[in-house]
């Protein structure tokens, strides 16, 4: 799959409406690929898109919410803002899961919305959307254009806000008139002017000096990577930081593949679900070290009892971070990059920890992830791993949310960065095939493996028709256990097994559905069929959908249950 | 606690609102707030008194409207030297036989008669919180058909005592 995109700004031809000038400044701007869906507001800038389309290209989605997600997985995998444009009013409604979705895993998208004339902003006129007022919560900041001159600045400023400091979502509210409007005359370049912006990238060097002093005092060190080190693209830095003195690391969720799991000094994910070796690590430590993390919930368990022993230092380019959750007594505000090689140079005495890592080392052996095999079916962390020997671990996976999600975590282990797509701080639902289609557009020569749940799939599954129409070839690995199953496991743990309005007794033939959108499709209920089928359905040069039928009653293990500390998990050994 | 927080920020649409957004989002309650230009064109100030549980929570309320990309600065200024001021306007119910009274008793306020009526007065007072809420009191037993108050607006004083002298200035502890 080929993108068709030029680069070189026409100056040449002179813009003659808003939209013209609006899709020059983006072709300024680098976009390749706008992920789009026409309606009325937006089309004066379809009219441009037309002629501009041996310029820049353009995907047409099936709804928006699934064109949002694709957008951020093109961002995931890129780092830079996938762009999208809707229509006014239900279009710019329906982009409101993935902007905050967006938000909350700080992304860098820039969205642009149709809008009513200004004329009849206010009016409720149709397909009108208060979309400023809607957005403000859920965007990093959002303009909307009251002047066709102001263009060319609020452009430059959305993906400048959007894709430094901590990334995140900008939206542009386009009235149609400005769109439409004639354009008289010559309109200046503009200059970014936000006075009230400005993220700190190096850090503090008294703060970089107490880090290195607390590090060669620490007997049991230990490092969190979180998501920032995926922004600052600085995973090689953080590895050699970790091999230098010896420190063990545990990433989170989002963190998976800042350091390779195949290192010694892994401990794998820490979390809900995470490792009991990892879990214990941030427990029993007297040093944590943040890389841009955000000590989310779902990370630190009960906050009474996290990292009860430890000094926490905490490194984030967003300030607010620092602090919110965990008290922090050495906090550095910088971009994770930076500050990793002033420590590089910064520190010379390693901590004396050998206890602490022999002791590591034994958590690991002693409780590492398990799952049993059953004889009567599929198990679904047997199925992640099979889909991890077929890719060579080299794929680009993206999840929904739920038990699939938990299982890809654990079992498709990573060791390089930007390989792991899934949405982490909202937790959405049909995020992950949608993302997979981004990611496959950001690096059409990588596997893409979409591995998602039976009911998350059904709720952007329309996008079947993107992957047919461009023969993306993206492979859609479905965990098809008919429930929803971290809700079911939730009510037959926490619930007393009452199973409420979580099984999806009634599925469609996800076989011939796949072949109605014209996409090969194959059904699969045991370890004999995948293992034959697996490696001949990934080497297939087009998209393929495979319907994996797995053991229902498998549950997510080892479980730090909701209200629990680090160190109460259930699960951590064969049950 | 209650904590008075000046923002400058830019004069632009929507700014007042991702204030005050951002405060409802993050749970913290408005005591009151307002909102005028300043010396420079384009730049507006705020000024809001806000009540907080502790010192985490303040630093966390700073923190986001620090990140608002319209907001240029963001201080908490309760414990400096402080010009703090509020206006508010009473009506309140009065023949004429009663006026001399009233006057009497809003003279030491400095506050003054700004509209009279056959029913009623309006006083208009200025000052701290306090000072406004004392002359209220003050005013009630007559019947008060009315109150309109602005929010206290407040600003650094132009010379800044030494750390130790600090306490006794502190205006809303």
């Amino acid at each position: 799959m080929k993108v068709e995109a030029k680069l070189e700004f026409q100056t040449s031809t002179a813009p003659k409406t808003g939209a013209d000038l609006l899709i020059d400044l983006l072709i300024k701007e680098g976009v390749e690929t706008i992920f789009g869906y026409p309606g009325g507001a937006v089309l004066p800038i379809y009219d441009a898109i037309y002629r501009a389309k041996d310029r820049i290209g353009h995907i047409l989605f099936r709804h928006e919410q699934g064109m949002i997600h694709a957008a951020e997985g093109y961002a995931r995998i890129t780092g830079n803002p996938g762009v999208v444009l809707a229509t006014s009013g239900p279009g710019a409604t329906n982009l409101v899961t993935g902007i905050t979705d967006a938000m909350m895993d700080s992304l860098p998208l820039v969205v642009f919305t149709g809008q009513v004339a200004r004329s009849v902003i206010g009016t409720d006129a149709f397909q009108e959307a208060d979309v400023m007022a809607i957005t403000t919560p859920i965007t990093k900041h959002n303009y909307q254009v009251q002047s066709i001159s102001d263009l060319p600045r609020i452009v430059k400023e959305a993906f400048h806000i959007a894709s430094t400091g901590r990334p995140g979502p900008v939206l542009v509210d386009l009235p149609k008139d400005i769109t439409s409007g004639a354009i008289s005359g010559i309109v200046e370049e503009a200059a970014i002017d936000l006075p009230g912006y400005q993220p700190t990238f190096k850090p503090n060097p008294l703060q970089i000096k107490k880090l290195a002093d607390s590090l060669a005092k620490a007997q049991k060190p230990v490092i969190l990577s979180g998501a920032g080190v995926l922004h600052a693209k600085a995973s090689e830095e953080l590895t050699a930081f970790a091999e230098k003195h010896n420190i063990p690391v545990v990433t989170t969720l989002l963190g998976l593949g800042t350091f390779p799991a195949d290192s010694p000094l892994s401990l794998g994910m820490g979390g809900m679900h995470g490792t009991y070796a990892a879990n214990m690590a941030l427990y029993e430590s007297d040093l944590l070290i943040n890389f841009g993390a955000r000590f989310d919930d779902r990370l630190t368990g009960n906050l009474k009892h996290f990292a009860p022993f430890a000094k926490v230092a905490h490194i984030d380019i967003d300030p607010a971070e620092i602090g919110k959750n965990v008290p922090t007594q050495i906090p550095i505000v910088a971009d994770a990059k930076v500050a990793l090689v002033e420590l590089l140079n910064h520190t010379k005495n390693s901590p004396k920890a050998d206890e602490w890592l022999e002791k590591l080392v034994k958590y690991k052996q002693e409780f590492p992830l398990w799952y049993k095999h059953d004889p009567n079916g599929m198990c679904p962390q047997w199925l992640v791993e099979a889909v991890h020997k077929v890719t060579n671990g080299k794929a680009i996976v993206s999840t929904d949310v739920g038990q699939h999600q938990m299982w890809a975590a654990q079992f498709y282990t990573f060791n390089e960065p930007h390989r792991w797509i899934t949405s982490g701080g909202l937790g959405t639902m049909g995020f992950g095939f949608p993302a997979a289609i981004g990611a496959q557009i950001a690096a059409p020569e990588s596997t893409v493996v979409a591995i998602v749940g039976d009911a998350g799939f059904q709720m952007t599954l329309q996008e079947l028709s993107v992957i047919y129409e461009r023969n993306l070839p993206v492979k859609i690995i479905i965990v098809n256990n008919g429930a929803l199953g971290m809700v079911r496991q939730w009510q037959e743990l926490l619930y007393d097994n009452r199973i409420s309005e979580s099984l999806l007794n009634s599925q469609p033939d996800f076989v011939k559905l796949a072949e109605s959108y014209g996409i090969r499709g194959m059904k699969i209920d045991n370890q004999e069929d995948l293992i034959a089928s697996l490696p001949e359905l990934f080497a297939h040069n087009g998209p393929v959908l495979v319907d994996c039928r797995v053991l229902q009653q498998e549950k997510v293990f080892p479980m730090m249950p909701p209200g629990a500390g680090l160190h109460e998990m259930i699960g951590v050994k064969p049950i | 606690m209650k904590r008075i927080i000046t923002l400058t920020v830019q004069d632009r649409s929507g700014v007042l609102n991702r204030v005050t957004g951002l405060l409802q989002r993050r749970q913290f309650n408005i005591t009151s707030i307002s909102v005028g230009p300043t010396e420079t064109e384009g730049v507006s100030k705020m000024t809001l008194v806000v009540d907080v549980e502790d010192d985490q929570r303040l630093e966390q309320v700073t923190k986001q409207l620090n990140k608002q990309i319209d907001v240029l600065k963001v201080s908490d200024i309760t414990d400096k030297a402080i010009v703090a001021r509020e206006l508010a306007l009473i009506k309140v119910t009065s023949g004429s036989q009663l006026r001399s009274e009233i006057n009497g008793l809003i003279d030491p306020f400095r506050a003054i008669i700004v509209d009279v009526c056959k029913e009623s007065i309006t006083v208009q007072v200025t000052g701290k919180p306090e000072k406004v809420d004392a002359l209220i009191d003050l005013l009630r037993p007559f019947g008060i058909k009315e109150i309109a108050r602005t929010g206290l607006t407040a600003f650094l004083r132009g010379h800044q005592p030494q750390v130790n002298e600090l306490v006794t200035y502190s205006l809303l502890k």
